[in-house]
């Protein structure tokens, strides 16, 4: 079946043109992402493309890219990338924010980034008030690797290394990573979400937004953690990951923003490397 | 030629059937009898009177392959 769509360049003669309700975000590259069918870190990437654009911000961000399934995200959105080693993305971004005050800075992150081998600079950056926005996107696995168990993955899930299913007793417990940081006062906003259905994904865009908007009226970290899923890493269908993810996933890792210091000004980002101008400083 | 309030960018869509899950009006469906230049099964709309452009479809997609609609008042009269 053949079926015609009137564009905005071609409005059907004569009719009253249709009305656009949704299109692809421009800052989000026309081209096939290598992620598997069904994985979450498309949603998220597009959630930060249409936020960033209603925001104004594509020609002013600078965004650090992580190692992980994320690694090609300088690939699929069109904003400046910095790639960062693994784990160190806050890092980077925090040398950015110093030689670039004006800059918007991004990071984005996994949970095999973020929460493992990245634990220690995500956690002095946020003591530390770096005016960054994360994104982190939990998906409770290495994915890139084969689906090896992560400090995120939840008591009893099988992976390729806890074939039994994770033990508390052998290998501990999942990290809440995002209530940990929330509690720095050096955080401004920390909020979570999913990418599990609908709603919750316009939940999540405006947790992303509410975020950017922090940064902008300089407050201090911001972060906003995405639930994912990783069909193939869980050994699932796309349509049984998201019902995991609704189920067990969500239970382990409550939704909502679990802090909103609102826009206070952070005296810690102003702490940079002496300028210049004052050599006594 | 029928009008459509989708518009599939059909060569970027990996077959997930997230959008077939989420659609209220079950009117996108995999054609089984095409594979794209990925090597799946693409989505399509199989039933363009039907779908509300509610635009469900487009916020679930992890590829953004779907551009939506809203029917002109002609083709809502119809």
């Amino acid at each position: 079946m053949t079926l015609h769509t009137p564009g905005p360049e071609s409005p059907a003669p004569g009719a009253s043109a249709a009305r656009l309700i949704y299109a692809r975000p421009e800052v989000l590259r026309d081209r096939s992402t290598h992620y598997c069918p069904g994985c979450g870190h498309g949603v998220v990437h597009r959630l930060l493309a249409e936020v960033l654009t209603e925001l104004d911000l594509p020609a002013h961000t600078i965004a650090v890219a992580p190692v992980g399934c994320a690694v090609f995200a300088y690939d699929y959105l069109d904003i400046d990338f910095v790639e960062a080693p693994h784990g160190r993305a806050p890092a980077v971004a925090t040398g950015i924010r110093r030689v670039r005050p004006e800059a918007f800075v991004l990071t984005y992150q996994g949970d095999g980034d973020l929460a493992a081998i990245g634990t220690a600079e995500i956690v002095h950056a946020a003591a530390r008030g770096e005016r960054i926005t994360a994104i982190f996107v939990n998906n409770g696995i290495y994915g890139m690797t084969g689906g090896q168990m992560a400090p995120t993955t939840l008591l009893g899930q099988k992976t390729t290394s806890s074939p039994f299913g994770r033990d508390a007793a052998l290998m501990g417990y999942p990290i809440r990573i995002t209530e940990m940081l929330a509690q720095l006062p050096g955080v401004t906003y920390a909020a979570r979400g999913t990418i599990a259905d609908v709603g919750s994904i316009g939940k999540l865009k405006a947790m992303i937004k509410r975020a950017c908007q922090v940064q902008m009226e300089g407050g201090g970290f911001a972060i906003v953690e995405a639930l994912s899923n990783c069909p193939v890493g869980w050994g699932m269908t796309p349509q049984q990951s998201i019902e995991h993810l609704k189920g067990p996933v969500v239970e382990a890792y409550p939704l909502g923003v679990i802090v909103d210091r609102g826009a206070v000004a952070q005296p810690t980002h102003d702490l940079g490397c002496p300028s210049p101008a004052h050599p006594e400083a | 030629m029928p009008w459509a309030p989708i518009v599939i960018a059909e060569d970027h869509c990996k077959g997930c059937e997230l959008c077939v899950t989420a659609c209220p009006k079950h009117v996108l469906a995999l054609d089984r009898s095409r594979i794209n230049v990925l090597g799946y099964h693409p989505v399509e709309l199989t039933d363009a009177a039907a779908c509300t452009s509610c635009a469900f479809c487009a916020r679930v997609c992890p590829d953004a392959v779907f551009t939506v609609w809203a029917a002109p008042r002609e083709e809502l009269q119809r």
